[in-house]
């Protein structure tokens, strides 16, 4: 009955390196914040807050190992996300 | 095939789980929004509210959970190739690390309100409008965020025991796997609070 997810074991050393990535990430975004670059430093540390969950969903979520339902299903939910914001943004960009 | 997997829907499950975790994503996401507004209306008030969080403290607790997610992906992996002992320390590793972590908001909220900055204080209300709505949202984002921290070890504990005792084990693991889907998302929601909260000053 179990057999539909095919039971995949990710190995040890492939969350070590995801663990590192997002680390590197994470000191990257301090580090750019840190120097004043402005409107850049913010949208270049939401760039990589993208990247780093990015990996959280693909490799510890397994949505690479996993059915290609769940894919769909989030990149839906992203969609709906994104929506929401432009149309807010459409709305409060443009009251003056 | 034993007779107790004839009722097991393993796919089913973590279709659940997700669609769970679907709305508690548009639950924070709606949050997101209304920070991204009253900032869009308030930027220099949010930029120098934001000057106030230690961004030392915020990297800190970033780095802890990040930490805290892969041992919790690690624990899957202990439990599918039979390592209770290694499932076991993993386990209680991301407990761990999830109370450092509210120990260390403990102390940073604690530092925040001793410097008269809490919802609805007299010094607040001082700075203005674009600062009681900055530390508004920190309060009640960071705030909803630790209650998922302390629901997320209530279900870690418990994911704990039940490895302890194997109910869960090498064959049937779907409460783990979607236990930890669970403290992914801790994570990835701390994932967009920490560069738009400590970084934005």
């Amino acid at each position: 009955m179990s057999s539909e997810s095919a039971a995949h074991t990710v190995k040890y050393k492939t969350y070590f390196f995801v663990l590192l990535a997002l680390l590197v990430l994470t000191f990257t975004s301090v580090a750019i914040t840190s120097i004043d670059l402005g409107t850049f430093a913010i949208a270049g540390a939401l760039v990589l807050a993208t990247i780093k969950s990015s990996l959280v969903l693909w490799f510890f979520m397994h949505l690479k190992y996993e059915n290609k339902i769940f894919r769909i299903m989030i990149g839906l939910v992203l969609f709906v996300f994104l929506i929401v914001m432009i149309v807010t943004f459409l709305d409060y960009g443009f009251q003056r | 095939m034993s007779t107790p997997e004839a009722h097991r829907d393993d796919f089913g499950s973590k279709i659940g789980m997700w669609l769970f975790i679907f709305t508690e994503l548009l639950l924070f996401g709606g949050l997101f929004i209304v920070y991204s507004v009253y900032r869009f209306k308030n930027p220099v008030a949010f930029h120098l509210a934001g000057e106030e969080l230690d961004t030392a403290i915020g990297t800190i607790n970033t780095v802890i959970l990040l930490i805290s997610s892969m041992t919790v992906a690690m624990s899957i992996t202990a439990v599918q190739l039979g390592h209770k002992k290694k499932a076991v320390f993993l386990l209680a590793a991301t407990i761990l690390l999830a109370i450092v972590f509210m120990i260390n908001k403990y102390f940073e909220w604690s530092g925040k309100f001793g410097h008269g900055i809490y919802p609805g204080s007299e010094k607040l209300t001082e700075l203005g409008t674009g600062e009681v709505l900055f530390f508004g949202l920190y309060f009640a984002m960071t705030g909803l965020h630790a209650l998922h921290i302390i629901i997320g070890v209530i279900i870690l504990a418990v994911m704990l025991s039940k490895v302890m005792k194997s109910t869960i084990n090498t064959e049937y693991y779907v409460q783990l796997e979607n236990g930890g889907l669970y403290w992914h998302l801790v994570d990835l929601i701390w994932i967009f609070l920490f560069p738009l909260f400590y970084l934005i000053a």
